[in-house]
């Protein structure tokens, strides 16, 4: 199964090509959109192969797992390595109007491709140090892209961003080494394998707590939550799309559902904690948002609250619920990006950011306007777009569960959240058009192109749950399911 | 009183004059020896990247940037990287064909592909890191001209 | 065991210095102090008593060596390490030349 190798190669090697590349103008465009193009086709492939074959592994460099490392694809990497790539293609297509603006474009695509790169190597990784390398990876370049545009305020959120950030990489890293210590081994399967046989001890506790704070700070759940607002609103805003729509949910989420469900075991108070977060994340996030006038502050506000939603949904941990939570979570990553692809294209035609300086713009950017609609309607849920249903099924969930208080207050969410994106539109494309805005031209082909696609995708996304997409989601639910019989799945496909 | 001449005092200089080239070689060997003793590209590159920082910590930058300068420098991180992107991948992609592990012990030309990718660890570690302590270094003195 | 717990008070002061200190520079020493922390602690889970390192040599039988994964990883750390360090240094010296301090209570052009 050597094509998974394939999703760290071709980022990896783009980035190398990029730098050595980069006198020759527009070439580095070329090669970006390439390579992602390409491996949004080979995660579409694994996600076709991971249907007849259950889980893949690769064997790196032939050695026998749990000596070498291996990377694993089974139905929630598939599901999540294909939400990553589409988003990242998108993204791609945009950025080669969008970055026109800023010098050394080649910059921004070898830090970019190094990103995917990590953000792939991370879903991919069956072992626990290669996941934290990739980990870093992703980070580190992230860490560089918020400070991309160098101003006073891009700098500034980088740093917070950066320590932020290293400080919950040494947490992952002490619950990794503490995890080593006490089983002797790193292959995440076998981890479990061993875990399973020994009695319960009291460093299982605080390599949890380490864990949980080390993941809840890259997933910004609410206590953890300061950095994500000033980073995601000040990086240029294909990178913010990037960061909220899937960076967050890469190196937070995943790895968090990934190394407590399948590896560490869940229990109850492990989820009641997730279920209390969620709903603290939720509220929190949809309460600043509202109060806040920069267009890509409240989204990256917005933002903490949907993710909230997809805490809270793992936390019910019934079949249903996380089936919501994942398709929340797939639809959070289209629509989240889209918002800020539109507020990139407000940014890029108008220069301006603030929402109560803005207004009437539906005319003179229409494509923007009825793409951030379909956006803005689709995460606020109403009924026939993805985010209804995605929302719905959790709210259902938490009700079957027995969880009533908790559901009124996701539906309470949903109605303010439905408030905040209504001034968005309401400010933003409604209403009298400024003087001063009345030359703005729509924005360039490229960034057309990439908003439609992705509206298109929002609009259709209810689809996932019927016909030929829904196992393609369930795959992805039975793994967390499964629990830890994730250990036999890998150590059955290794023999 | 203020030198005229960019760099250190003279003593400076003529003890670099000697050791430069020693440590210079010594990063190679540690780099060419990498899959037979401790050691390896990424030391060897630090070392290498060592001789050169004293390279312009004695004789002033203009010395060293005429030999290698920013550009030059990520054009070998990349040649390097790339090179070991390409042996890397070989190796995993069939690894059936390669062995790690080595036959004949104690040689210098063992185990394969393993000694070509310390070399081109060690060509991306030294130029990589050479870049980013100009930039760094650029950067500050960029700075203190606008202050004047 | 008393090591680790010493390995565990060098975590937390570097920790203290992450989350109290106001100066910048302070905050990167401190991110390194924690990170080298762990990277002892590392050390110590794979050291075994009077273990030698587990180089293969001529003429000489290993017969108790210590476990080379972790000094592996230790490795691959201390090249993360430099790197978030990099950026951190990198992104004070230009905070320096845009605000002119390193007192963080003082750079606050974001809020909300």
């Amino acid at each position: 199964m050597s094509i998974l190798l394939y999703f760290t190669i071709v980022p990896l090697g783009t980035a190398f090509l990029v730098t050595l590349l980069r006198k020759k103008k527009g070439i580095s465009d070329l090669l970006a959109v390439l390579s992602s193009l390409y491996l949004f086709g080979l995660s579409l492939a694994t996600a076709g192969l991971t249907k007849s074959h259950g889980v893949m592994i690769y064997k790196v460099g032939g050695w026998f797992p749990t000596i070498g490392i291996t990377l694993v694809v089974d139905g929630l990497s598939a599901f999540l390595l294909v939400a990553i790539n589409l988003v990242a293609f998108l993204v791609l297509i945009y950025a080669i109007s969008y970055m026109e603006r800023y010098t050394d474009k080649w910059k921004f695509h070898a830090l970019f491709m190094f990103m995917l790169a990590g953000l792939n190597g991370v879903i991919i990784s069956g072992d626990l140090f290669n996941l934290y390398v990739f980990l870093e990876i992703a980070s580190i370049s992230a860490y560089a892209l918020v400070a991309f545009g160098v101003k006073p305020q891009n700098l500034e959120a980088a740093f917070k961003y950066t320590i932020m950030g290293a400080v919950a990489s040494i947490f992952i890293l002490l619950g990794i080494a503490l995890l080593y210590s006490y089983t002797s081994t790193l292959n995440m399967a076998d981890v479990a394998y061993c875990l399973s046989d020994k009695a319960k001890n009291p460093l299982l506790v605080f390599i949890w707590v380490l864990f949980l704070a080390g993941f809840g700070l890259k997933a910004a759940l609410v206590p953890f939550h300061a950095w994500l607002p000033d980073a995601h609103s000040s990086a240029p805003s294909p990178v913010s799309a990037m960061l909220s729509g899937v960076v967050i949910k890469t190196i937070g989420i995943y790895a968090l559902m990934r190394i407590f469900f399948n590896v560490l075991g869940v229990s109850i108070n492990l989820l009641s904690v997730l279920m209390a977060s969620g709903i603290l994340s939720m509220v929190v996030g949809a309460f600043l948002a509202i109060a806040q006038n920069d267009i890509k502050r409240m989204l990256a506000y917005s933002s903490i609250s949907q993710v909230g939603y997809i805490i809270f949904a793992l936390g019910v941990g019934t079949p249903l619920a996380i089936l919501g939570g994942l398709f929340h979570l797939f639809n959070h990553a289209v629509f989240k990006s889209l918002l800020f692809l539109d507020a990139g294209a407000i940014e890029y035609s108008t220069g301006e950011r603030n929402m109560d300086k803005l207004g009437g713009l539906n005319n003179k950017l229409p494509v923007t306007g009825y793409t951030s609609l379909m956006a803005a309607m689709s995460i606020s849920g109403i009924p026939p777009l993805a985010g209804f249903w995605s929302k719905l099924i959790i709210i259902v969930a938490a009700v079957e569960a027995g969880y009533i208080g908790y559901a009124i207050v996701a539906v309470l969410i949903s109605i303010v959240t439905l408030v905040y994106y209504l001034k968005f539109q309401s400010f933003v494309f409604f209403g009298k058009l400024d003087a001063v805005y009345n030359k703005i031209q729509e924005v360039p082909l490229a960034m057309k192109t990439a908003l439609v696609i992705l509206a298109v995708i929002c609009v259709m996304g209810g689809l996932m749950l019927t016909g030929t997409f829904r196992p393609f989601l369930e795959g992805a639910s039975n793994v967390i399911l499964s629990g830890t019989g994730y250990k036999q799945a890998v150590l059955g496909a290794i023999r | 009183m203020k030198n005229k001449e960019p760099g250190m005092s003279l003593i400076v200089k003529t003890i670099t004059r000697f050791t430069v080239g020693l440590v210079l070689v010594y990063g190679i060997f540690i780099t060419l020896q990498g899959h037979v003793s401790p050691g390896g590209g990424f030391a060897g590159g630090i070392i290498i990247t060592l001789a050169f920082i004293q390279l312009m910590l004695a004789f002033g930058q203009d010395e060293v940037l005429r030999k290698l300068n920013q550009e030059k420098g990520l054009l070998l991180a990349g040649i390097g990287a790339i090179l070991f992107l390409v042996i890397a991948s070989r190796i995993f992609l069939k690894p059936q064909q390669h062995s790690f592990v080595a036959e004949k012990h104690f040689q210098l030309l063992s185990a394969g592909f393993l000694s070509l990718s310390e070399i081109a660890i060690a060509l991306m570690v030294a130029a990589g890191l050479f870049v980013i302590f100009l930039t760094l270094v650029l950067l500050i003195e960029e700075e203190e001209k606008e202050k004047k | 065991m008393s090591l680790y717990f010493l390995c565990f008070i060098l975590f937390c002061v570097g920790l203290y210095s992450v989350l109290r200190k106001r100066n910048i520079i302070k905050i990167i020493i401190g991110l390194g102090i924690m990170e080298y922390a762990v990277n002892l602690f590392l050390i110590l889970v794979g050291y075994r008593m009077h273990g030698r390192a587990p180089i293969f040599a001529k003429d000489q039988e290993i017969l108790n060596m210590v476990d080379p994964l972790p000094q592996a990883m230790v490795l691959t750390t201390i090249v993360i390490g430099l790197a978030v360090t990099i950026i951190a240094v990198s992104l004070a010296i230009r905070i320096y030349e845009k605000y002119g301090t390193f007192d963080i209570t003082k750079i606050r052009s974001l809020k909300g």
